[in-house]
């Protein structure tokens, strides 16, 4: 068992390769790196996403943003392979994603639960580096290769000095850094964040969005994050999905998407949306709730 | 791909987009990653770690002294250094009569057990992220308990379980009723993973039920099963001989590779499910297999010695704290099982004058406490 694992690991980046010349394009040109198809979502029999079709370009950052209960977690487990469709598929560079071996999917593809836990006592090192276990086999567990990979891993979430404390010593912020780390120390082209600034205060907010920002424009890594800070996911991100009740209401350029009808719709939320010169994004000031749709959540 | 990264990396460094994230500069000889120094040959590659090397050596060293001065105590005690001859090859014949043949097996068999039962402990902690975890608190020593009892209660008349059905019944039974008892705790337990209260809730149930049918069989026994049944389930190096010796060492120098190679996963096993699973983890094929390693660790160690309590709950948790991996530690657990098993024993048979303790009772007393400080921090942590 643990000699496939290791050849799956080894031979996942020329597979995707493969696999990517095949890979369809999106309405703008870029090659898709992950697709829904008529994508169905349940726990038990509750179904939670319905019948739902999206394309996540390469190179993009794309924010899913939604009332609590939409579904747009649930739709990020399902794109990181771990929950299988009650119907539809998802199509990883063009093959279906469940029918590929779970290290080759977290080879290409890394994700950052919403609440992830890890083991007490564990050092920042320590957590950062288990970000290489896809790489990894039973006889080699700490390469030249996964070294680099985790150093450069710290360094570019700022955790480098913090390296050798235990996770329960570090704030809030600096843990989420930790965690953001790992999943970069995975070196995969894709990452899935839920809610990555959940917890934080505006400032640590803003030190993780630009962080993923900054990896985005270092390395051209495409990002799919759950954000629930309106004006921040228009800031950070260049595509924004709007869903509600397991659909999708919207998707296009932050401009498209934020506007006083839709989130009049989504959120049932009274707000006034202005253009920031400066930006270039729009800005919700939200006024109150609006009742009048109905709250049906 | 890594090439064009550290291209696009410096590039952005210049444009003043990033922050100062360049490659990582390889000296010779200095350390990427503080705290993980490497440690390679060939293809072979892992983290060299003073503590993993010291710990194990430590522990190997309180586990050979236990076994010494455990073969030299008794009615005619031999002295350490005359142990230590007979150990080498010298001593005289009757020194050598009681030493290889009467308390010598007693001892190995006592290591062999604890660290079986300690290696199986870790395993399971380490599976259900959980410091409460063990084969004895999930259950599973108590069916392994019921198998055994059967075959020595139902098997013989008054205690004549004698040549194979011995031999072979009452281990075959124990990891019969191990496998099974941990077979119903995975199934009505694990819902979402193994980490919750509710398979330790489960496994309290199991605990309870095998306890009853326990008691039914000692009821329905003779007087003379009952008794032996009863030394038994306290779990005793009583009585025990070279040929458990062999039985246990033959399941540990099988199983103790297996679970270090089979223990690949452990460290991103020890994240939530979905971390784990993001991670490449095949959670369920993963854990099973260490499960049925475990199970088979420890339903061989309670056929040779009995259920000998908190030794799988205890010593990993020892381990992990002295090595400070957040993981328990499976090589580590093993030997620091066997030198408490082997200490407790002694204790228990030279520490009370006259009266001889069997090493369960010894392993019980030092290890309720232990359970009690974890349930109690375990109760806050939720609080908080």
């Amino acid at each position: 068992m643990t000699d496939t694992m290791g050849k799956a690991g080894a031979g996942a980046d020329p597979a995707a390769a493969d696999a990517s010349t095949t890979a369809p394009t999106s309405s703008d040109g870029r090659r898709v790196r992950l697709r829904a198809e008529g994508l169905t979502l349940a726990y038990g029999d509750h179904a939670v996403v319905h019948d739902l079709d999206l394309d996540i370009p390469d190179g993009s950052v794309t924010a899913v943003i939604g009332p609590n209960g939409c579904g747009k977690s649930t739709l990020l487990r399902a794109f990181g392979r771990l929950m299988k469709p009650a119907g539809g598929r998802v199509l990883l560079d063009g093959r279906p994603v469940h029918t590929m071996p779970t290290r080759q999917v977290a080879a290409l593809v890394g994700l950052l639960p919403q609440s992830p836990v890890a083991p007490e006592g564990l050092t920042v090192a320590d957590l950062v580096a288990r970000g290489r276990h896809p790489h990894q086999s039973w006889y080699s567990r700490w390469s030249a290769r996964d070294e680099d990979a985790v150093a450069q891993a710290l360094r570019s979430t700022g955790t480098y000095e913090l390296a050798e404390r235990t996770i329960d010593e570090l704030s809030g912020g600096q843990r989420q850094r930790a965690w953001i780390a790992m999943t970069l120390a995975q070196e995969t082209e894709l990452m899935l964040l839920d809610e990555p600034t959940n917890h934080l205060d505006l400032a640590h907010q803003l030190d993780v969005l630009d962080l993923v920002r900054t990896l985005h424009l270092e390395t051209g890594r495409t990002v799919l994050l759950v954000l629930h800070e309106l004006s921040l996911a228009a800031r950070y991100a260049d595509r924004l999905v709007a869903m509600k009740d397991g659909r999708i209401v919207a998707q296009g350029t932050p401009s498209e998407v934020l506007t006083e009808d839709l989130l009049r719709e989504v959120f049932e939320l009274r707000a006034r949306v202005r253009h920031d010169e400066e930006t270039g994004v729009p800005l919700v000031i939200p006024l109150g709730r609006d009742h009048s749709a109905g709250d049906r959540r | 791909m890594k090439g064009a990264d550290e291209a696009m990396a410096a590039e952005a460094d210049t444009t003043g987009t990033g922050k100062a994230t360049g490659p990582a500069v390889r000296e010779t000889g200095s350390l990427l990653v503080p705290g993980r120094k490497p440690l390679r040959a060939g293809a072979v590659s892992g983290v060299w770690r003073p503590r993993a090397v010291v710990v194990p050596l430590l522990a190997a060293l309180a586990l050979f002294a236990a076994v010494v001065v455990g073969t030299g105590r008794g009615e005619s005690p031999i002295s350490v250094v005359e142990v230590l001859r007979v150990l080498f090859g010298g001593g005289d014949s009757g020194q050598r009569l009681i030493v290889m043949e009467f308390r010598l097996p007693r001892a190995v068999v006592g290591a062999l057990v604890g660290s079986a039962l300690a290696l199986a402990g870790a395993i399971i902690q380490g599976i259900a992220r959980n410091p409460l975890a063990s084969p004895d608190v999930l259950g599973i020593t108590y069916g392994a308990g019921v198998g055994a009892v059967s075959v020595i209660v139902l098997g013989g008349e008054y205690g004549s379980v004698s040549g194979p059905l011995a031999e072979i019944g009452v281990p075959t039974a124990s990891v019969a009723g191990g496998l099974l008892t941990a077979a119903v705790v995975y199934v009505l337990g694990v819902r979402r993973g193994l980490s919750g209260f509710r398979v330790l809730l489960v496994g309290v149930g199991m605990q309870a039920i095998l306890s009853s049918v326990i008691s039914w069989l000692l009821i329905k026994a003779s007087i003379v099963d009952a008794g032996r049944a009863v030394v038994w389930m306290t779990g005793s190096l009583n009585g025990t001989n070279w040929d458990n010796a062999q039985a246990v060492g033959l399941a540990l120098a099988l199983l103790l590779p297996a679970a270090l190679i089979l223990s690949f996963p452990f460290g991103a096993l020890n994240f939530d499910d979905d971390t784990a699973r993001g991670l490449g983890v095949r959670m369920n094929s993963a854990r099973a297999a260490l499960l049925l390693t475990a199970v088979l660790l420890t339903a061989t160690a309670c056929a040779a010695a009995g259920p000998i309590t908190f030794v799988a709950l205890v010593c990993p948790q020892i381990a992990v704290r002295l090595l400070r991996t957040g993981t328990p530690p499976l090589l580590t657990s093993a030997l620091i099982g066997g030198a408490v098993t082997v200490w407790a024993d002694v204790l228990g048979r030279t520490a009370f004058g006259r009266v001889e303790l069997p090493v369960g009772i010894l392993t019980a007393a030092l290890g309720a406490p232990y359970l009690l400080y974890l349930l109690i921090r375990s109760g806050k942590a939720q609080r908080s």
